[in-house]
């Protein structure tokens, strides 16, 4: 009755699905009062002066605030700044004082008695402005004479970080048969979790202790960052809950203004504090995604052989540094340029800029999407120089699977190693599952008739599990990174799991509860699974980086270790028996028993009232010293992350009159190690294709000259809606990692990772025969047309 | 304004505001927060309900505007403890992940199958247009809808 590997229907579903679930904005406290932000509107300005006195003077208004009101609290903390290099930070205060660097930026604040007050009363707000030309391209903002947005970082360069070995990059370039250079843009995203952010906070002035209900994906982190950096009070002074959480994708990892700012007012009015965010303030306040200009060198010999890649990359950090900003385009997206590939020679250069556009930082996937665009797209344009098959040529230089552990060259992943893989494997079951040996005959006969078929491959690896607390310290990351899980079996027998993870969609209180009832032998309704309240579950760093199982897992795992070590003795001791003679076993029904070898007599269920759970929390027989309960709590830091792998293959037509790409299939093949529930694990596949695949065809942030952001509205910022989509095939192999002793790898962003280049090679395979080579990002139907028109006569003869 | 709205079966009787959208009639006055606000453009479609039988999203509707209206909400929509049939098919086919778009979806699908029981995938993508959902690339909610279809159909 095993349920680990099984499609268990959710536990947290029954409550969503009856919109019973409580989310930050269903939550209302007695005598709460209600904020609106006065932003900037403008990209690049010094604030001269701020008026509040007719805000002040609306009935209904608690009070008006500028960021004067809050110079003692300290600005928001960037824990990771680059590795090994000078970083220029500049962090967001609760409220801008003296100048923006952002559209959006917060400068004023009301707070009144309800939301629509506040709203009106923030229009009231006078400021003048003296505004400053602004300067959105990343590479632009580093030219002589662009505007210059913080005194110190010259040239709005944060930060210069560079790993592989440039030498040897250069001469492998210079002996190569072909080297092949390309421009790549990967442009600018918006997360858009359907739930925009939000915070509540009070303040209780007896013993000066918080309680912040937030829209977080690491509620402990915010804790700490709050505690530590910000207010500089006792961890025990604050207490964070993230409710129910409508979607995240890594915006909702970061410490942001509105947070401090709300937590702040609930001492200053004495009063609950509510804010909300808008969906327009989503678009210019939430952190972005991606947004690099990269120049990509790549050399190869005839046999297809990739002798060196040479990156360099402007990563755009956006107006001030959200929370981890320059972490993201550094450690995780130049230390994995070397793909599912042998590469020789690799070196990227990156250069993290400031341009006057909203905050960058982690979005599903962050640095690893970025990455693994440049390398498939680089593998393409290698098989396309050279007239090969682009199977053909990420075969040639797969790592094969003998060489596991593989370190790639020139120490690109700083001492790591990829766990384990066969690459050739996910790629065959994919081939197999798409047809293509038929298909090439199908494009051709497609192309005589005039209609330009495509196939697109991205036989993809990512970096997930992201940990080792030692390693991360020595990438710049300022902190650890470890789970913990703490397991209670209750005197009835139900065992309660408390997770320093938090899940806002992702299942766990099904996946963690399968792998609970599996070990101790209860059933799925006695396990229940609790997270996302710093009080009362142990600390952990949070959900994002695919860790939540590849760490989080493991520390639940541990804590079941335990349990059963414990159970096996209260069980010897109260047979009489030696304890290596008895044994926890789980029978047919998947009843956990603790038993005295080959004597089924001398058994006891486990997870039962009057069972060892009861002999344990009553405590009246116990062996020795030992303590009553079941109840474990363990930490997991892991030697290494995890490697998962695959391959996507996405079909397309391109309409030739009008450019519009239409997807014909998509094909998954997706190795995460070791799959708990499969249900959940193709939920996050397919989510991940459709975010990757709008990032190929439709997303993208666009700002004017003067720094609007232009797309900032669901109106204008193109997410996918249904009927742009079809339905994904997806397949699975599963090699187990052995860094972990679940096998378990991570899935949550391997679809946005892969999608993104298997969509634009296979739009770009499309209009080969027009000798197109590359189409920058989002491939819309004008960009499209503009180039089958520049590539042929007509392009539609 | 005084109004008067069959909510769930239940008549309410209120003193709106003439400005009041009818999602914030729902949510803040009869504290029905099932009904998500997810954007302020009409596009996500979080907040969809009934209104006389027809889907609606109530951030394009005012509150007065559903007096003498009977209004069915997500709370509405299981009858005596049980799960309407659309609600359990979105369970047993994942047809959601963070919950946030579903009371929504559930919502619109349920109108989509009164007025086409038998939707193929194509109709049901189109019927999905009006709302978003950025978990599931709607791989598993079209999956929902079919089933719930089917099902009805027996």
């Amino acid at each position: 009755m095993a349920l680990v590997g099984k499609a268990v229907k959710r536990k947290e579903d029954p409550r969503l699905i009856t919109g019973e679930a409580r989310y930050l904005e269903d939550i209302n406290l007695p005598g709460m009062t209600h904020i609106a932000i006065l932003r900037s509107p403008h990209a690049h300005a010094n604030i001269v002066s701020i008026n509040t006195e007719a805000a002040a003077a609306v009935p209904g208004v608690v009070g008006v605030y500028t960021g004067q009101d809050f110079m003692d609290v300290n600005p928001l903390p960037c824990p990771w700044p680059a590795g090994g290099v000078e970083n220029n930070l500049n962090t967001p205060r609760a409220l801008e004082v003296e100048k923006v660097t952002h559209v959006g930026a917060g400068v004023a604040v009301v707070v009144a008695e309800d939301r629509a007050t506040a709203q009106d009363a923030v229009e009231l707000i006078d400021v003048e402005w003296e505004v400053l030309p602004a300067v959105t391209d990343a590479e632009e903002a580093t030219f002589e004479g662009a505007p210059q947005l913080h005194e110190n970082a010259p040239n709005n360069v944060c930060m210069e970080w560079d790993c592989g070995d440039q030498a040897g990059a250069d001469s492998a370039l210079a002996s190569s048969d072909v080297v092949v250079k390309q421009r790549l843009r990967n442009q600018r995203l918006i997360p858009t979790p359907m739930e925009t952010r939000g915070c509540i906070a009070q303040h209780e002035p007896v013993n000066g202790e918080y309680t912040i209900w937030m829209t977080s994906q690491a509620p402990h982190v915010h804790r700490l960052l709050f505690t530590a950096f910000i207010f500089g009070v006792p961890e025990n002074k604050v207490r964070v809950i993230s409710p129910q959480i409508g979607g995240g994708f890594g915006a909702k990892i970061f410490m942001y203004p509105e947070y401090v700012l709300t937590t702040a007012l609930s001492k200053k009015v004495g009063r609950p504090v509510k804010w909300v965010e808008t969906r327009s303030e989503n678009y210019i306040a939430t952190t972005h995604g991606r947004d690099h200009v990269t120049d990509v060198e790549v050399g190869a010999n005839r046999d297809g052989t990739i002798t060196a890649l040479k990156v360099k990359t402007y990563a755009n950090l956006g107006g001030i540094l959200s929370t981890v900003a320059p972490g993201i385009p550094t450690t995780l997206y130049g230390r994995m340029l070397s793909g599912a590939y042998q590469f020789p020679n690799i070196y990227c250069h990156v250069t993290g800029v400031y341009t006057n556009t909203g905050m960058v930082d982690a979005y599903r996937g962050a640095g690893r999407p970025e990455a693994t665009y440049v390398v498939e797209r680089a593998v393409d344009l290698v098989a396309s120089e050279l007239g090969m098959d682009p199977v053909e040529v990420r075969r040639k230089n797969f790592v094969p699977n003998d060489a596991f552990p593989y370190e790639p060259n020139d120490n690109l992943l700083n001492g790591l190693s990829y766990d384990s893989g066969d690459y050739d494997k996910a790629l065959d079951m994919a081939l197999e599952m798409t047809g293509y040996e038929d298909f090439r005959a199908e494009q051709a006969a497609a192309r005589a008739e005039g209609r330009y078929l495509g196939i697109g491959f991205s036989t993809y690896i990512e970096i997930c599990g992201i940990a080792p607390s030692a390693w991360m310290f020595g990438e710049g990351w300022g902190a650890a990174l470890w789970e913990s899980a703490n397991v209670r079996m209750h005197i009835t027998g139900d065992v309660v799991v408390t997770t320093g993870s938090q899940s806002h969609g992702q299942g766990h209180e099904t996946s963690v509860a399968q792998l609970v009832a599996d070990e101790l032998g209860v059933s799925m309704d006695q396990v229940h699974v609790q997270h996302s309240d710093t009080l009362g579950t142990p600390f952990g760093y949070g959900t994002y980086g695919s860790r939540s199982t590849a760490v989080g897992g493991v520390a639940v795992w541990r804590s079941l270790q335990r349990i059963k070590e414990k159970a096996r003795a209260i069980a010897a001791h109260e047979f009489e028996a030696d304890i290596e003679d008895v044994e926890y076993i789980v029978n047919e029904e998947g009843v956990g028993k603790v038993q005295v070898k080959g004597s089924p007599d001398q058994s006891k269920v486990v997870g039962e009232f009057m069972g060892i759970a009861t002999s344990a929390a009553g405590g009246w027989s116990l062996p020795g010293d030992m303590e009553p309960f079941l109840d474990e709590t363990s930490y997991y830091d892991p030697p290494d992350c995890t490697y998962p792998f695959g391959t996507h293959i996405c079909i397309v037509e391109v309409d030739a009159e009008t450019g519009n790409v239409d997807i014909k299939r998509y094909i998954a093949v997706d190795d995460v190690g070791k799959v708990i529930n499969p249900m959940i694990v193709d939920g996050q596949v397919h989510g991940g294709i459709a975010q990757g695949v709008a990032q190929a065809l439709w997303e993208g942030a666009q700002y004017d000259e003067n720094g609007q952001l232009v797309s900032g509205s669901l109106m204008d910022y193109a997410i996918p809606r249904a009927d742009l989509l079809p339905s994904f095939e997806l397949g699975r192999t599963e090699t187990p990692t052995p860094n972990n002793p679940l096998g378990v790898k991570g899935a949550g962003e391997t679809g946005t990772i892969a999608a993104t280049p298997a969509v634009v090679n296979a739009v770009v395979d499309a209009l080969s025969h027009l000798d197109v080579r590359h189409i920058d990002m989002p491939l819309t139907p004008s960009r499209v047309w503009e180039t089958i028109k520049s590539h042929s006569n007509g392009g539609n003869s | 304004m005084k109004i008067s709205v069959n909510v769930n079966g239940c008549t309410r009787e209120s003193d709106v505001e003439a400005r009041t959208l009818l999602v914030n009639y729902l949510r803040d006055e009869l504290g029905l927060t099932g009904t998500k606000i997810g954007c302020d453009t009409s596009q996500c479609g979080a907040c969809t309900v009934h209104m006389d039988g027809k889907a609606l999203k109530s951030c394009t509707s005012l509150a007065v505007q559903a007096d003498g209206c009977d209004v069915t909400t997500i709370e509405g929509l299981a009858q005596n403890g049980d799960l309407h049939p659309m609600q359990q098919s979105f369970w047993d086919n994942h047809g959601l992940q963070c919950g946030f778009c579903t009371p929504g979806m559930i919502m619109a699908t349920t109108a989509l199958l009164a007025d086409n029981p038998n939707p193929d995938e194509d109709e049901i993508r189109h019927g999905l247009e009006g709302n978003l959902c950025r978990c599931t690339g709607y791989h598993n909610i079209v999956k929902a809808v079919a089933a719930a279809a089917q099902a009805g159909g027996d």
